[in-house]
């Protein structure tokens, strides 16, 4: 019924331009939103969806280029005036105090000065009416990553939007939490509310939304009715040519145990990390093992407690090529062979204000130090080597950049990605492993990294990725194991794994026997 | 209204090399307001403050017994203060540097030899070091906060030293004033051009160890531990290196490098141990780090410019009749500008004024 009233738009832009120093993150969107329908905003990472939507919001300035409501332009100078305007909006990075309740959080959203109980009230009624349940005396810090989506959803709701802006809202819930969100987007829009869904996830969009349109370098590179399209052709929009298939096969037998994990345990470091418990996990020469799970559940405290970044009480609780590993440095470990790619690009696998070639040295200094470093104790670092091989990682991965060795933080966040992967598989490791190793990376990069890693196993290496991304761990791994709450599930063949089995697991079914938070829920969602 | 600061994007290249002569020049400018407030001639106060201590020879000597223990201390300051550990207490360090290496002289005042002053040398560094790894110690131990720690030990230092020139370490012949025995001459830095004026051999320890440290943090591993510690710990924990390590690192390096200058200063300008033995060098070489941008080597040209408000405080109080205390307050107008100016390169200020709230209304 609504789609009939496309003669006004709920909103329009108009040539909207946004211009950061000389890069046109958004040259000229044309964009409309018809009131009452779901809109996908698709494009890969750095495609300018983020600035678009800032823009729209209030967050950014636009550069040139005009904003209009209804019919009429309008400026939006701030979220408080987006809010007012009627526009509300789910970010990725939720802004959330771990520390205080849902409606606490929700309060110090609101203008003006509202009973608490009113909110919790106000906060309830919502969370029945469009399907999130959600308590509002509950702590943020015990919250699921979902339920914590809800009270921004709920938050948003409280200002009664007709446009709600959600960013990449499914790329950190369970399959079952998904359908959970559709089915409350399916209810705003039967209100007649607008939306605007912004992701990657070429299945979703087909399946949820009624118009669609690709971003691609800050431009608008198509519009269309997703559900008239085929998933390749609005990849093609997206990237701009084909995208590499990757080629899984030829993983052959696996070989010799390289890692063995057993009973592992780690205590929680922090109040709101994860403690890990009785981990069991055996990857082989050959093998690509990836652990799926939705975040927070564990993965940097696995990967943390693997790289030897924190080293564990039990040497014998994690082995490496047979050798007690559980107590050595990550140093230590890398002298055995190992390499990591850790989940934070930024001042975690490199320093952004350091160059590319220091960056190199960073992780590759004890392992390569016969030919990275001279002058025996004195320990000179020798540019002319390092400098030659941040040059072959470089050609190797395809990484592009204005410089011959820039600062990391000024490559793009897939390029870095690639510099990244590259420095490790540069050495030929023995063991890789690598966490969320295409977390915000584009298509194109995305795909190469990957090749890359099944590239190594086949080549006799023994590599463990983490993944939030069932689309990459279906791609590459040859077996798959999924981590909830600290514990990990056994590894099943990915040939005999589905993403229905995947989505169980992650919301806390431990083989049929296990119970967790999300348990409840997603049995619900069935 | 309020006001924000807003992170560049692209700070500027130019500006940032630019910064610290920036600085340089508002200092001036405020410094003239403030010679005028006080109803001198700005020129001519400005003139005697910064100028006419370098039209001669001795007072250059004088400029350059002032700069080295703050390039000394400020070396070991910037290494430490990039690996982002905070040391405070160089003045402390410097303190006991002074005592430590004083013990040769006055305990053993027939030891003279060559040896003599090398031995006290490293007594002083190893006095600094020792001050320095408690602040060190306990911050890695018990996670205290370094920046109290090192400022208290300052003060522990410097009544540790009155209480030793007044009392154990008193010249049994000295009538009763505070202060060791003179050092034989075995037991001091010599004096470089003796006929010209006091300049000693602590300049140019000051600069070889500027120079060895900068090369250290531009070329070796080591150097690269600072910097990438200091810039991103986390990183740095990937990388394998021990923040522990480089926090005692950072401490006994700076530590030991004021307790160089505190022995400098004692045995090469002061010539015995007394009850105060810093005019607060440890403190102002703070500042120095700062002005010379972390940089060893800009440490050095940050020295003498500091080395020069010392002067410019005793020149104002003969020429113009106002208290030392402006040299100190050139230091602090100093410091708050670099600062300043930092800030500025990497924020930008914005006024972000309310405006009126519903856009909808819109007449565009």
């Amino acid at each position: 019924m609504q789609n009939q009233r496309t003669e006004t738009p709920l909103l329009e832009t108009r040539g909207l331009t946004k211009i950061f120093g000389s890069l046109r993150a958004c040259d000229g969107i044309d964009l409309a939103i018809a009131p009452g329908e779901i809109h996908a905003l698709l494009g890969e990472n750095g495609a300018g969806k983020s600035t678009l939507v800032k823009m729209l919001f209030g967050v950014l300035d636009p550069s040139a280029g005009e904003i209009l409501w209804k019919g009429k332009p309008v400026r939006i100078g701030s979220p408080g005036e987006a809010r007012a305007t009627g526009v509300g909006m789910v970010f990725q990075h939720f802004s959330l105090f771990e520390a205080l309740t849902v409606a606490e959080n929700i309060a110090l959203a609101l203008d003006g000065k509202v009973a608490i109980d009113r909110i919790s009230e106000e906060a309830r009624r919502l969370s029945l009416e469009y399907g999130l349940p959600l308590d509002p005396s509950a702590h943020v810090a015990d919250l699921s990553v979902g339920e914590r989506q809800r009270i921004e959803i709920v938050r948003s709701l409280l200002q009664n939007p007709e446009l709600i802006i959600l960013d990449e809202p499914t790329s950190v819930l369970t399959p079952q939490e998904a359908d959970k969100l559709f089915e409350t987007l399916a209810k705003l829009k039967a209100e007649g509310r607008s939306v605007l869904y912004i992701s990657h996830r070429l299945e979703e969009v087909q399946r949820i939304c009624d118009r669609a349109t690709v971003l691609r370098h800050g431009k608008v590179t198509g519009a269309c009715d997703p559900r008239q399209e085929t998933p390749s052709s609005l990849a093609r929009m997206m990237v701009g040519g084909e995208v590499a298939e990757i080629s899984g096969a030829g993983l052959g037998e696996p070989g010799e145990v390289l890692v063995e994990v057993r009973k592992l345990s780690a205590p929680a470091r922090t109040p709101f990390a994860v403690a890990l418990r009785d981990v069991d996990l055996t990857v082989r020469a050959g093998e690509v093992i990836a652990i799926a799970g939705v975040a927070g559940n564990g993965q940097s405290e696995l990967f943390d407690v693997l790289s030897g970044e924190v080293t564990v009480s039990d040497a014998d609780s994690l082995r490496i090529a047979d050798v007690p590993a559980g107590r050595l440095g990550i140093t230590a470990r890398r002298l055995m062979g190992c390499s990591f790619v850790p989940e934070e690009r930024h001042g975690h696998a490199a320093v952004p204000n350091m160059n590319l070639s220091g960056n190199l040295v960073l992780s590759r200094y004890a392992s390569d130090r016969e030919a990275f470093l001279t002058g025996g104790w004195l320990g000179l670092i020798s540019s002319g080597p390092v400098a030659a091989a941040t040059k072959r990682i470089s050609a190797a991965m395809d990484v592009r950049k204005s410089l011959e060795d820039p600062p990391a933080g000024s490559l793009s966040g897939g390029n870095l990605q690639k510099f990244i992967v590259g420095r490790e598989l540069d050495r030929q490791p023995r063991v890789l492993v690598v966490n969320q190793p295409t977390w915000g990376v584009d298509a194109g990069a995305a795909s190469r990294i990957r090749q890359a890693l099944v590239d190594l196993a086949k080549s006799g290496s023994a590599v463990i990725v983490i993944s939030q991304d069932l689309d990459e761990v279906f791609e590459i791994a040859s077996s798959i194991s999924v981590i909830n709450e600290g514990q990990l599930s056994k590894p099943e063949p990915a040939s005999s794994m589905t993403r229905e089995r995947i989505g169980l697991l992650m919301g806390g079914f431990h083989d049929g026997t296990g119970h967790g938070t999300e348990t409840a829920e997603a049995a619900h969602a069935h | 209204m309020r006001i924000e600061l807003q992170k560049r994007p692209t700070p500027s290249a130019l500006y940032a090399v630019l910064s610290p002569f920036i600085a340089l020049g508002l200092t001036l400018v405020a410094g003239a307001i403030l010679f005028m407030a006080l109803g001198k001639n700005p020129f001519d106060a400005l003139y005697s403050f910064f100028i006419e201590p370098l039209t001669e020879v001795w007072s250059i000597h004088e400029l350059t017994v002032k700069a080295a223990p703050l390039i000394l201390i400020a070396v070991g300051l910037s290494v430490c203060y990039r690996s982002n550990n905070w040391n405070i207490g160089a003045e402390g360090q410097f303190i006991m540097g002074g005592i430590l290496g004083s013990l040769v002289p006055i305990l053993m005042p027939g030891f003279q030899s060559w040896l003599t002053l090398p031995l006290m040398l490293l007594l002083g560094m190893a006095g600094g070091a020792a001050w320095g790894a408690i602040p060190a110690f306990l911050k890695t131990r018990f996670n205290t906060n370094e920046i109290l720690v090192s400022l208290m030990l300052v003060y522990t230092a410097q009544l540790f030293l009155d209480w030793l020139a007044r009392g154990v370490l008193r010249d049994p012949n000295g009538n009763n004033f505070p202060g060791s025995i003179r050092f034989p001459s075995a037991a001091q830095l010599p004096e470089i051009m003796p006929s010209q004026g006091s300049a000693h051999y602590g300049i140019l320890l000051s600069i070889i160890a500027a120079v060895i440290i900068w090369f250290m943090l531009r070329f070796t591993l080591n150097g690269f531990q600072v910097r990438v510690l200091g810039a991103n710990p986390r990183a740095g924990r990937f990388a394998g290196f021990s923040q522990t390590r480089m926090t005692f690192f950072a401490f006994l390096l700076s530590g030991g490098l004021a307790g160089l200058a505190g022995i400098a200063e004692v045995s090469g300008a002061i010539g015995q141990l007394r009850e105060t033995i810093s005019p607060g060098y440890g403190f102002t070489a703070i500042i120095v780090a700062f002005l010379g941008r972390l940089s060893p080597l800009g440490a050095i040209a940050a020295g003498f410019m500091l080395a020069l408000t010392y002067l410019g405080g005793e020149a104002a109080q003969m020429t113009l009749g106002i208290s030392d205390k402006v040299g100190r307050v050139f230091q602090g107008l100093l410091l708050f500008f670099v600062l300043g100016c930092d800030t500025l390169i990497n924020y930008q200020v914005r006024l972000v004024l309310r405006k009126a709230a519903p856009a909808a209304g819109g007449q565009g």
